[in-house]
């Protein structure tokens, strides 16, 4: 399986179903959110921020975890796909931080007054974003970039320290931010007219960070095997 | 549909700005995002086609020297 030709061929094929999925599953939940949901009862319109916000938020801490685990992966078996995968992650999971915390600012501000302020899931969701542009930076200061690898893999192992803090911080410290309204266990607290299209945003906003990994890796892979045989006859056939 | 009519559904009793905006600074990225791995496939992709070609010219020239 960490093998390039074979790796670029099943991606290849993912990515021509991926991309259309991803794109129309966006759309109709952007739609669904936005115009047929109905408002929120104590905050009107702007809590339709949540088919975003959430979302982002939600992905970018897996996509962590993703990126972490391909570092451990990297780091203890030297498998150069799960490098591959480590950087192909990074400035996805870096992306989806941003519009979390930007989507959560406008949102903040017609509903607590504020579009910043020093909370304990704020604060924990910018650091997450240090993490991501952290190891993004770490990666291009080495010159040796097997060290790089290395290096940014034991970053991000580090960083997942972050991930359960976060995720607790509502609760931890109890101040501007909501807790969460959807729950594994028991009773979301959340009714199904806005719990579906909620649900609908989250697979879309997961189908979007597996089809953005796979494109960078892709073009990692081109990159690194241009003078390949296996890619050079690739080309010749089409 | 929620809204009655296009106008409501841009205003959004005075939460219009915010929303439209939040919902264009996620979709710009995520657009951009999508499209610069693309790219760069398809630019190396051309690269390496335009390399055969310079490699096969060279070739048929060698031979009809």
């Amino acid at each position: 399986m960490g093998s390039p030709p074979w790796f670029f061929r099943f991606s290849g094929a993912v990515v021509q179903w991926l991309l259309p999925i991803t794109i129309g599953l966006l759309l109709l939940g952007a739609a669904w959110g936005l115009l047929v949901a109905p408002p929120d009862f104590r905050q009107g319109n702007s809590y339709r921020i949540i088919y975003i916000h959430v979302p982002a938020a939600v992905v970018a801490l897996v996509g962590y975890y993703v990126m972490a685990l391909a570092g451990a992966v990297s780091l203890i078996w030297r498998i150069k796909m799960a490098d591959v995968t480590m950087r192909a992650a990074a400035p996805v999971g870096a992306v989806l931080t941003a519009v979390a915390l930007v989507t959560g600012a406008i949102w903040g501000k017609p509903t607590w007054g504020t579009w910043w302020v020093w909370d304990a899931r704020i604060t924990s969701m910018l650091i997450l974003l240090f993490l991501y542009l952290g190891v993004m930076a770490l990666f291009e200061a080495y010159e040796n970039k097997t060290a790089a690898a290395r290096a940014c893999a034991v970053l991000s192992l580090v960083g997942t320290v972050n991930i359960p803090i976060i995720y607790k911080s509502v609760d931890w410290w109890y101040s501007l931010h909501q807790p969460a309204s959807i729950k594994f266990t028991g009773e979301s607290a959340i009714d199904s007219s806005m719990l579906y299209p909620l649900l609908l945003m989250i697979t879309a906003f997961y189908c979007f960070f597996a089809l953005t990994v796979l494109l960078n890796m892709r073009a990692e892979l081109m990159w690194n095997h241009r003078e390949a045989n296996w890619l050079q006859q690739m080309v010749r056939k089409v | 549909m929620y809204f009655d009519s296009l106008s409501a559904v841009w205003h959004m009793d005075g939460h219009g700005f915010y929303v439209w905006l939040s919902y264009a600074l996620t979709f710009l990225p995520v657009a951009i995002m999508l499209w610069l791995p693309i790219r760069r496939q398809r630019q190396l992709w051309q690269w390496i086609v335009a390399e055969q070609r310079r490699v096969d010219s060279r070739h048929v020239d060698a031979q009809s020297k």
